[in-house]
């Protein structure tokens, strides 16, 4: 199931948060930027976290950009999850895929 | 004449024929200034620097030192090649020295610390051989032991006489104690202070002596006196740092140390300086006073002296405006020198008979082996100060870290470099808990008792991953970028190139 996006974004610059933009892409799947201060040590754990939040939600065909500052885990998910339901113009998430 | 040398053997002596004969003729006043020279230049040509030798530096101007780089410029100039760069640390604001290694001017580097981005480049094999790390108290074991021979040392103060008579408490960009700088000035070949301002001879009581001083440059600056101290002197508001402050302030009551006389070194950073605040109630409240206060001193160690609660400071470098002024105001306020601070082989270090000492961590592992050198990521950025001089030698070592730091933790399954010793550490303090060195046994038993929150330090470890994350290896090239000496000048670790 896929659905029509629009570019939206969630979260801050300040330390220990993230801030998540997505942007819908003509290519297929999902495709995900991230800058990190936490890179060398955090990297694939935050791109696996983004990618499985954002498969969860069911989007395709979207890029979605992380530019974290050393965010724990649960703040990436909530600000993914913000970001993308606020590019499908919904107010409340599907809680039971969630 | 020859009755005399039989009579008192002493054929290799020299009998007197008349007053000054075997000196020059004495010229009276005319070379009483003979020290000062012109220019740095001048200073560096008179000391009969080659390439290959050894020069050092002190670091008591730490983030306002402006000495460092402008030598080091004129060295440059001047072509020398392949020296020893011995600087008691290094600071931030010497990135510069990047570029004097790229040139083959420096080949060799001994330090206390690396930041910023000359630990960043060194961390990515910027130089050939590896960074020699030493503690404070290992400097001066290495210098004495003969390993680190200095042959001209460059000692920035704001004040000297022409004849070498120096301090560090007085003048514009006032450093405090040139606790570090008296080791050079005592060891080196050749001695060259460059001061801010010339004083009437003589400027007394010295630091630096004239008897250990070769030369004396006039120089515009020494150090940006706005950033000396720049960072240490505010006090905190982060509430991590005051509960963690809070929790070392009781824990140090419950010690078993707390008494009448007790000693205690604090350093620098938020928690630690809120840390004597809240002892300070203590201390007050109980009537209980401190036989000395010791080491970096600070602003709230000397407002502890002032009060009557610390009757000593002893202080081997001053880390804010407040201690430098006080060292040339108070009387109970003493500099001392590294070989008296913290030199395992010296006579007598000041360590020796330091009960408390409050330390700061980059990271922290389960056998309490401490970093303070490299980051998270593996990059050279910090310094090992008197970190494993005073865990070793204080009846208590307290290590006081928040847990984690951003998505950073602090406690980790094994550090990535060895700094202090696990066996040197009693106590690991954070803000979700205290773990204490299962060596000690009663003292674990004491703080539970005094209801302090004790955990072990697994359980510590579990809830920094639990918070944070598994975090992946750094990846590590097999070059040995720098080599972490113990106090006693043995291996303790290395640290290797980031691949």
């Amino acid at each position: 199931m896929s659905k029509k996006l629009e570019t939206a974004h969630a979260g801050t610059l300040e330390s220990s948060d993230a801030f998540v933009r997505v942007i819908p892409v003509d290519a297929k799947g999902i495709e995900i930027e991230l800058e990190s201060s936490v890179e060398e040590i955090y990297g694939d754990a935050i791109r696996a976290r983004v990618l499985e939040t954002a498969t969860a939600m069911s989007v395709e065909g979207v890029k979605i950009i992380v530019q974290d500052k050393g965010a724990l885990d649960y703040v990436i998910k909530a600000r993914v999850q913000t970001a993308i339901l606020r590019a499908l113009g919904e107010a409340e998430p599907d809680w039971s895929v969630l | 004449m020859k009755d005399l040398h039989q009579q008192f053997n002493t054929q290799e002596l020299t009998p007197i024929n008349a007053p000054f004969f075997t000196c020059k003729e004495k010229k009276k006043g005319e070379d009483r200034r003979a020290k000062l020279c012109e220019s740095i230049e001048e200073s560096i040509k008179r000391s009969g620097l080659q390439d290959g030798m050894t020069i050092s530096f002190h670091h008591a101007f730490r983030g306002g030192d402006l000495l460092i780089n402008n030598v080091m410029n004129v060295i440059a100039k001047m072509g020398f090649k392949n020296l020893t760069l011995a600087s008691s640390s290094l600071a931030s604001v010497n990135d510069p020295v990047i570029e004097h290694i790229k040139n083959g001017v420096v080949t060799q580097i001994y330090t206390s610390g690396l930041r910023s981005k000359l630990g960043e480049a060194i961390s990515k094999g910027l130089m050939e051989k590896p960074v020699q790390i030493h503690s404070h108290g290992g400097r001066v074991h290495l210098i004495q032991s003969g390993e680190l021979k200095i042959d001209v040392a460059f000692l920035g103060v704001p004040v000297c006489d022409a004849f070498g008579n120096a301090n560090g408490y007085s003048g514009r960009s006032k450093c405090g104690s040139l606790g570090y700088a008296m080791i050079d000035a005592q060891h080196a070949e050749y001695v060259i202070v460059l001061t801010e301002s010339l004083e009437e001879y003589p400027n007394v009581p010295a630091s630096l002596h004239q008897d250990q001083v070769d030369a004396v440059v006039l120089v515009d600056e020494v150090g940006d006196p706005s950033k000396i101290g720049a960072g240490e002197t505010r006090m905190t508001t982060n509430p991590k740092e005051l509960l963690l402050a809070s929790h070392t302030a009781k824990l140090i009551e419950h010690s078993g140390l707390f008494k009448e006389g007790f000693s205690i070194q604090t350093g620098t950073g938020g928690a630690s300086l809120a840390t004597t605040v809240f002892l300070s109630e203590k201390m007050e409240e109980k009537g209980i006073h401190a036989s000395f206060g010791l080491g970096g001193i600070t602003g709230t160690m000397v407002y502890m002296l002032k009060r009557g609660l610390i009757k000593t400071l002893l202080d081997v470098q001053s880390f804010d405006e407040f201690a430098a002024k006080s060292l040339g105001e108070n009387k109970n306020h003493i500099e001392i020198s590294a070989n008296e601070y913290a030199n395992p082989s010296s006579k007598g270090a000041a360590i020796k008979q330091l009960d408390i000492v409050v330390l700061s961590a980059l990271e922290v592992d389960l056998d309490f082996n401490v970093n303070v050198i490299t980051g998270s990521k593996g990059f050279l950025r910090g310094a090992s100060g008197g970190h494993s001089d005073t865990a070793a030698e204080a009846k208590l070592s307290i290590i006081v870290a928040p847990l984690t730091r951003g998505r950073l933790p602090t406690v980790t399954k094994r550090v990535n470099t060895i700094v202090t010793p696990g066996s040197t550490v009693d106590v690991v303090i954070t803000d979700q808990g205290i773990a204490v060195n299962p060596k000690n046994v009663e003292l674990k038993a004491r703080l539970k008792k005094a209801g302090l929150q004790i955990v072990e330090m697994q359980e510590l470890y579990d809830r920094a991953i639990a918070l944070c994350g598994e975090p992946a290896e750094i990846k590590y090239a097999d070059k040995v970028v720098a080599v972490i000496r113990y106090r006693d000048g043995s291996i303790i670790d290395v640290v290797r190139q980031l691949a």
